[in-house]
């Protein structure tokens, strides 16, 4: 999973032989009689609709995108605000009916005192009752240029909630989450930018000009693909200084990433080039006199489209591991930045995993939706972009 | 077949030739000038930095160091000098990959042992709940990073204290017997083997039950049915074992992977294999040992798919291999 260089297999190619009026992919869809008034875009947004799954996938990957956009407001403190009186306090418990059997529409918390510091032990005060409010006046943040002080939620002060608890520094493990996910979530995105960018120039130019240009790229590929993941990510970090300011840390995180992630992805890009290339309308560009680097970016690689945006979904996953892990191995995103692979770092410990364990919980059920959500959604996508599909429903 | 198998180990020479010059560029690179860093460590005597320098070529261009580095790889066997344990690297290399491969070889018994049962399981059940239970099983295993499940299962030996939280070996391990200590090894094993065996299991479980699919469609399978043999002896007998042949082969290409994916297991679970050499290498800044452990584990990457080429040509006579 870990692997970011993880390539699915390449989708069926049209024909070589093919008729004079055959243009790829996109051709063979409207081929199919029934639909060939619908654009190809339709046609893909009416296959992919019919997946629930893959909706659900997408949608889920919209709120969470959404969530870390708005991580500053909807995070009820800062990511790096210590609570010195609250060290590894549990999950506040939400209730909707206090003591004198009132309703809360918003529900409350109890407030808890410490009875055993050195457990981190604490107790609810039963008999009063903590309303939840909305748009809570808390710490100033600057939000798409604006200086704002409003929280989505929070209690008035001095109280405090932690609906996921705090860490072992008393800070909020929730807006940390939230926080987190800027980096987490966005290293994917970026990593997969550039490293489809290399992959889809390198695989076309390797396939399309063959000869030195392509021995070049595919040994390098190959040489690439022979060094184990984990420890390719070790080597390459070990080029950057170990204690970087942390916005040069997500870009290295990005580079080395994208470093690994390119040679799959160029190989299979190759493997297509060479048989689009022998179709007889790139015969005619070239005997219209278009440049090669044209003839690749306009003719060839939009061809391959499909199966990049299949493959690149696929791949997010893998990117975002790859910062997990380098950060839960301590050479990723330093404190007290928080990225969801430092906290679970936090959680490595035996008495961190038993005594607090929202620490591992936390992070782990982010990671887990996130990836299931792409997963879902590049299944999905997998399905509504088969040409196949389209042409008699049949799928291997 | 014997000229295929040569020619394979040929082809094999200059990637890693290649792998050990991208890992010496890596380690030029790398910050910090690098006699400096061995000078001011007061754990290095002069004298072994003055042999590292003569051995190593260390004031020379750097063309002349790889080519010292090289020579000294191919006939010696030396990979140079650790300063963090005064040691030789392949010294350290040696035992780390050893086990590492104890670690990979048994999380592949785990993933064989549960892929084929289960895998023949869904496919004699096509389109029951247990072949569509088995396939979500799947789908969302697939989302469990081995961070996670190392840590979930972490936390499960934490909590119950059925399993060690880690290490190799408990502390009474030399007092104990042959016996003892082969299940007190197994005992420290099991986790980290079912967190890194868990890693290809789905993948494998699907290409099972979809070979044991295709074969039971052929017509031998139902010349066999026709004579009347009952479903278990045509299914056990027959099929699974034409259908089973493809994951043979794969076992190379699967080990190479398990070695890498043994890399996280190892830290969360303090296996003192490979992988936590070379994470502990990067910390101390110990350069000759990071490259060293990079070079093994890819030379065992290569093996697994050396060793995966040749048992297809074996196992399929329809690939022609010369």
């Amino acid at each position: 999973m870990t692997d970011v260089r993880a390539v699915p297999a390449p989708p069926a190619l049209p024909p070589t032989v093919t008729t004079p009026t055959d243009t790829g992919p996109a051709s063979l869809e409207t081929a199919g009689g029934a639909t060939a008034t619908q654009t190809p875009w339709g046609l893909f947004w009416r296959q992919f609709r019919k997946s629930p799954v893959a909706v659900a996938g997408g949608a889920l990957l919209i709120v969470l995108y959404g969530l870390a956009l708005l991580a500053p407001f909807i995070a009820p403190y800062s990511q790096e605000e210590m609570d010195r009186e609250r060290y590894n306090h549990p999950p506040h418990r939400l209730r909707w009916i206090d003591a004198s059997g009132r309703f809360h529409p918003l529900s409350f918390v109890h407030s808890t005192t410490l009875v055993d510091l050195s457990r981190s032990r604490f107790v609810e005060d039963r008999s009063r009752a903590i309303p939840l409010r909305l748009f809570v006046r808390g710490a100033p943040y600057t939000l798409f240029g604006l200086r704002l002080d409003r929280h989505l939620f929070g209690v008035d002060a001095p109280h405090r909630v932690y609906l996921l608890g705090t860490d072992p520094s008393g800070r909020d493990v929730l807006s940390r989450l939230l926080f987190g996910s800027q980096i987490s979530l966005t290293v994917g995105l970026v990593g997969i930018a550039i490293s489809f960018t290399l992959g889809l120039l390198l695989g076309g130019l390797s396939g399309y000009l063959g000869g030195w240009a392509d021995a070049v790229i595919m040994r390098s590929t190959e040489l690439l693909l022979s060094i184990p993941g984990l420890y390719l990510l070790i080597a390459l970090r070990g080029i950057f200084p170990a204690d970087l300011p942390s916005q040069q840390v997500y870009l290295s995180i990005v580079v080395i990433l994208a470093f690994i992630g390119w040679a799959g992805l160029a190989r299979v890009i190759r493997g297509m080039v060479l048989s689009i290339r022998r179709q007889e309308y790139i015969t005619a560009a070239e005997a219209l006199g278009m440049s090669r680097t044209r003839i690749i970016v306009r003719h060839i690689l939009p061809n391959t489209l499909s199966f990049v945006i299949v493959a690149a979904t696929i791949a997010v996953p893998g990117y975002i591991l790859g910062e997990v892990v380098l950060s839960f191995l301590g050479l990723g995103v330093q404190e007290p930045a928080a990225s969801w692979g430092n906290m679970l770092s936090q959680a490595r410990s035996q008495r961190v995993l038993t005594s607090f364990p929202w620490m591992l919980f936390a992070p782990g059920t982010a990671i887990f939706v996130t990836v299931l959500a792409f997963n879902f959604l590049g299944d999905g996508l997998r399905d509504a972009l088969d040409p196949r599909k389209v042409l008699g429903g049949k799928t291997g | 077949m014997r000229t295929f198998i040569l020619r394979r180990v040929l082809q094999a020479i200059p990637l890693l030739v290649g792998i050990s010059a991208l890992t010496f560029l890596l380690l030029q690179l790398a910050p910090g000038d690098f006699l400096n860093t061995m000078a001011e460590n007061p754990g290095i005597s002069v004298e072994s930095i003055e042999a590292m320098r003569t051995r190593f070529g260390l004031d020379r261009p750097w063309y002349v160091q790889y080519g010292l580095y090289l020579k000294n790889l191919v006939f010696h066997l030396d990979f140079g000098q650790s300063f963090s344990r005064h040691q030789p690297v392949f010294a350290v290399l040696r035992e780390g990959l050893l086990n590492t491969l104890l670690l990979a070889v048994s999380a592949a018994v785990v993933t064989w042992g549960l892929a084929v049962p289960l895998g023949v399981w869904a496919a004699v059940r096509q389109y029951s709940w247990v072949d569509k239970g088995l396939s979500l099983l799947a789908f969302l295993w697939l989302s469990i990073p081995e961070v996670l499940s190392g840590l979930l299962l972490l936390f499960f030996a934490a909590k119950t204290g059925l399993f060690p939280v880690g290490g190799m070996r408990s502390l009474g391990w030399d007092s104990l017997d042959p016996l003892g200590k082969a299940l007190d090894l197994l005992h420290h094993l099991a986790l980290p083997a079912l967190v890194v065996g868990m890693i290809p299991l789905a993948g494998r479980m699907r290409q099972m039950r979809a070979n044991l699919l295709d074969v039971l469609r052929l017509d031998y399978v139902t010349t066999a049915r026709a004579k009347g043999l009952d479903e278990r002896t045509v299914v056990f007998k027959h099929a699974v074992r034409n259908a089973i042949n493809p994951l043979i082969t794969l076992f190379g290409f699967t080990l190479g992977a398990l070695v890498s994916g043994s890399f996280v297991a190892e830290i969360i679970f303090s296996w003192p294999g490979l992988g936590r050499i070379t994470l502990d290498a990067l910390l101390t800044q110990d350069q000759y040992l990071v490259m060293g452990s990079v070079l093994m584990a890819s030379v065992v990457l290569v093996a697994g798919n050396l060793v995966a080429d040749i048992l297809l040509a074996v196992a399929d006579p329809r690939i022609a291999y010369d």
